[in-house]
């Protein structure tokens, strides 16, 4: 990775805003002035995997789904499958269909989210507007209706996820080892079913409005996060898009499948973790191929990039369409996480309606009830950023004795790191520093749609202090914003 | 320049949840933006924390160097300070790492230095871990409290819907934990 540059020129941005999470970035620079080198740096840490030691593992969704605010329904899942495999049951059918609607609802959120509020503000009011207003509430004056649609749409993968689990966020009373605590009543199934028909034109106009202005970004195309690199994902048993279950696959630069990871205790045979001295986040790679160079991305982009189809119409005639973009079926812009979260939008519409319109929904049988069998469990949850890995190991009185996570964003690491570097060298000009050229290197962050609140178990602020030091360490110029 | 209410939002050592709370009032925000003016938050891109907020909702505990000079400059430059959240009220999940007397040195030991990670040591270049982690009222005055984990959206909309009418919330019968 970098080396301990002390005596050359560097440019901090911090916070990066508009992610979930809290970051920094440091840009280095020659001596004449160019970009060498840039890190992305993660400033905060909580440690669940110290502080769940010895709390019985049945409480475990309910602390580590408190990682994150955004995605907590991926750590339930990665969570409660971790325990499903500790008590040696396989759920009712019912549950993992109510676990996995759930989870759709949750991945719709969570993209609009990105999309409309942390993004937009960049696509439609432009990476060079005004600060001040450059977010969500400036959308909302400048265009009411398009900021309503997010709104929308995010607000109905928040209803999916309160009417099967209870409560919105933090909805840890439901899920339990084995399956879930109680059934979908048909009342909550029918206020679902109503809202699909506005969710489904609101997440295929969203494709169609991004489509369109696809053609003004050539240039974010080419030079964000622009490079080869090898992808990870789950995929059903024949290789179609996934998020719940399933094999875990990395493919490399050119499509070709060089790993696939059937039994979930098996993960540590693929992938390993370096710890760098600059950042509380670690950073995964591809253990085959070793430190740096087995760097990978999760996420929507990697996703699209393991599958070989979409298991839903819709989303599968833009899937197609999307595969075009790349060679053998590989889109390696960063900028296209965009494209490709809207994909997913779309299909976790789909497959919600998939979901609520097969009778077997409404079961009442929704736990497998069992004690302790099996000392040591893993779960895996595609979350919206990627892959979440939830590794429990527990005494024989259920309680835990060692807990391991790796959580979606960690995995994009060594990616963030090339992706910031690349903006920063097509656009940061040192001396003449301007704030829309560092915004484009946040951007390219945003593309990723970080949550280090996940990562890090940890987030929080920071005025931005952009400090300019000569090649000796003195300080020559700071900028505040 | 305008008459709305400057309202910050802060973000500390939490899971965004709160936050994920406040935009779950879903098209209340745009009844919001009417009369406020959102002048520093995470979702928004202004760096450095204002003068003159009127109101700041904080979510998350106290836990490392950099969020309790953060804390302190939020409580010095606004009006009214509201702790937002199970973590700003008590600590909450963030704290449990408490149990353990040098918390700090064990939660970095269980997640840095494993010998199965490349290159395992203590990273040294970031900000620094308080011992505990503490809820906001251990370092500064707090003026409302708005428990929850997370707070429900329709709560966080009545006590800000009081406070642009001047009035101080009534959280009788309306706050809970968890």
């Amino acid at each position: 990775m970098v080396k301990e540059q002390e005596k050359s020129k560097q440019i901090v941005i911090s916070p990066i805003t508009r992610i979930e999470g809290h970051a920094q970035v440091t840009i280095f620079l020659n001596n004449n002035d160019t970009v060498k080198d840039a890190r992305f740096q993660v400033t905060d840490f909580r440690g669940f995997e110290k502080f769940t030691e010895g709390r019985p593992f049945y409480e475990m969704p309910a602390i580590t789904s408190r990682s994150c605010g955004i995605c907590p329904v991926s750590h339930l899942l990665a969570s409660a499958k971790a325990c499903d495999a500790i008590v040696g049951v396989t759920p009712p059918k019912t549950a993992i269909m109510l676990r996995r609607l759930m989870h759709m609802g949750q991945l719709i959120q969570s993209h609009a989210l990105n999309f409309y509020h942390l993004s937009s503000p960049d696509l439609i009011l432009g990476f060079d507007s005004d600060p001040a207003v450059r977010n969500v509430f400036g959308l909302i004056e400048k265009d009411p209706e398009l900021a309503k649609q997010g709104i929308r749409l995010r607000r109905y993968g928040q209803e999916i996820i309160e009417k099967v689990a209870g409560k919105r966020i933090h909805s840890a009373e439901w899920i339990s080892p084995g399956g879930a605590k109680w059934p979908l009543t048909k009342e909550r199934a029918d206020c679902l079913i109503a809202g699909l028909p506005e969710a489904e034109e609101l997440a295929c106009k969203t494709l169609k409005f991004w489509k369109k202005m696809l053609g003004q970004f050539d240039e974010e195309v080419e030079n964000f996060g622009n490079f080869p690199s090898y992808y990870m994902g789950l995929v059903t048993p024949d290789g179609g898009l996934e998020q719940y279950d399933g094999p875990l696959r990395i493919v490399d630069k050119n499509g070709k499948v060089v790993a696939e990871c059937v039994d979930p205790t098996t993960y540590a045979d693929f992938i390993s973790e370096a710890v760098e001295p600059w950042s509380w986040m670690k950073f995964p790679f591809f253990k085959a191929v070793g430190y740096p160079e087995g760097a990978y991305r999760v996420g929507p982009l990697a996703r699209l990039n393991v599958a070989t189809h979409c298991d839903t119409p819709l989303a599968n005639e833009e899937f197609k369409h999307f595969k075009k973009l790349g060679k053998n079926g590989i889109v390696q812009s960063t900028f296209h996480y965009h494209y490709a979260r809207l994909i997913e939008l779309l299909f976790c519409v789909e497959t919600a309606k998939n979901l609520l319109n097969d009778p077997e929904i409404l079961s009442e049988h929704v736990t497998s009830k069992a004690m302790v069998n099996t000392y040591e469990g893993v779960g895996f949850a595609e979350a919206p950023r990627g892959t979440l890995i939830h590794h429990y190991k527990v005494d024989p009185e259920g309680l835990v004795t060692q807990n391991n996570m790796i959580i979606a964003t960690e995995h994009n690491n060594l990616a963030y790191n090339m992706a910031i570097t690349q903006v920063a060298k097509k656009y940061v000009k040192a001396k003449q520093l301007q704030e829309g050229m560092l915004n484009r290197v946040e951007a390219v962050i945003r593309a990723f749609d970080p949550c280090l609140s996940c990562a890090t178990h940890a987030v929080g602020q920071m005025p931005l202090d952009i400090k300019l030091f000569d090649a000796d360490g003195k300080l020559v110029d700071r900028k505040l914003r | 320049m305008s008459a709305k209410v400057r309202v910050a939002t802060v973000w500390l050592s939490g899971c965004s949840g709160c936050h994920m709370s406040f935009l779950d009032q879903d098209e209340r925000l745009i009844d919001l933006a009417q009369k406020i003016q959102l002048v520093y938050s995470p979702i928004a891109d202004v760096k450095e924390f204002p003068e003159n907020v009127d109101v700041t909702l904080i979510e998350g505990a106290v836990a490392n160097e950099d969020q309790l000079a953060m804390l302190k400059k939020a409580r010095e430059r606004s009006k009214v300070l509201i702790s937002l959240g199970d973590c700003a009220v008590t600590g909450n999940v963030t704290a449990l790492r408490n149990a353990w007397r040098n918390s700090d040195k064990e939660i970095i030991e269980r997640a840095y230095l494993d010998k199965t990670l490349i290159n395992p040591q203590t990273p040294n270049e970031v900000p620094k871990l308080l011992v505990k982690a503490r809820p906001l009222h251990e370092a500064v005055k707090v003026d409302f409290f708005i428990p929850g984990c997370p707070p429900h959206a329709d709560l966080i909309n009545y006590v800000l819907t009081e406070l642009l009418c001047g009035r101080i919330p009534n959280m009788e019968g309306r706050s809970k934990y968890g």
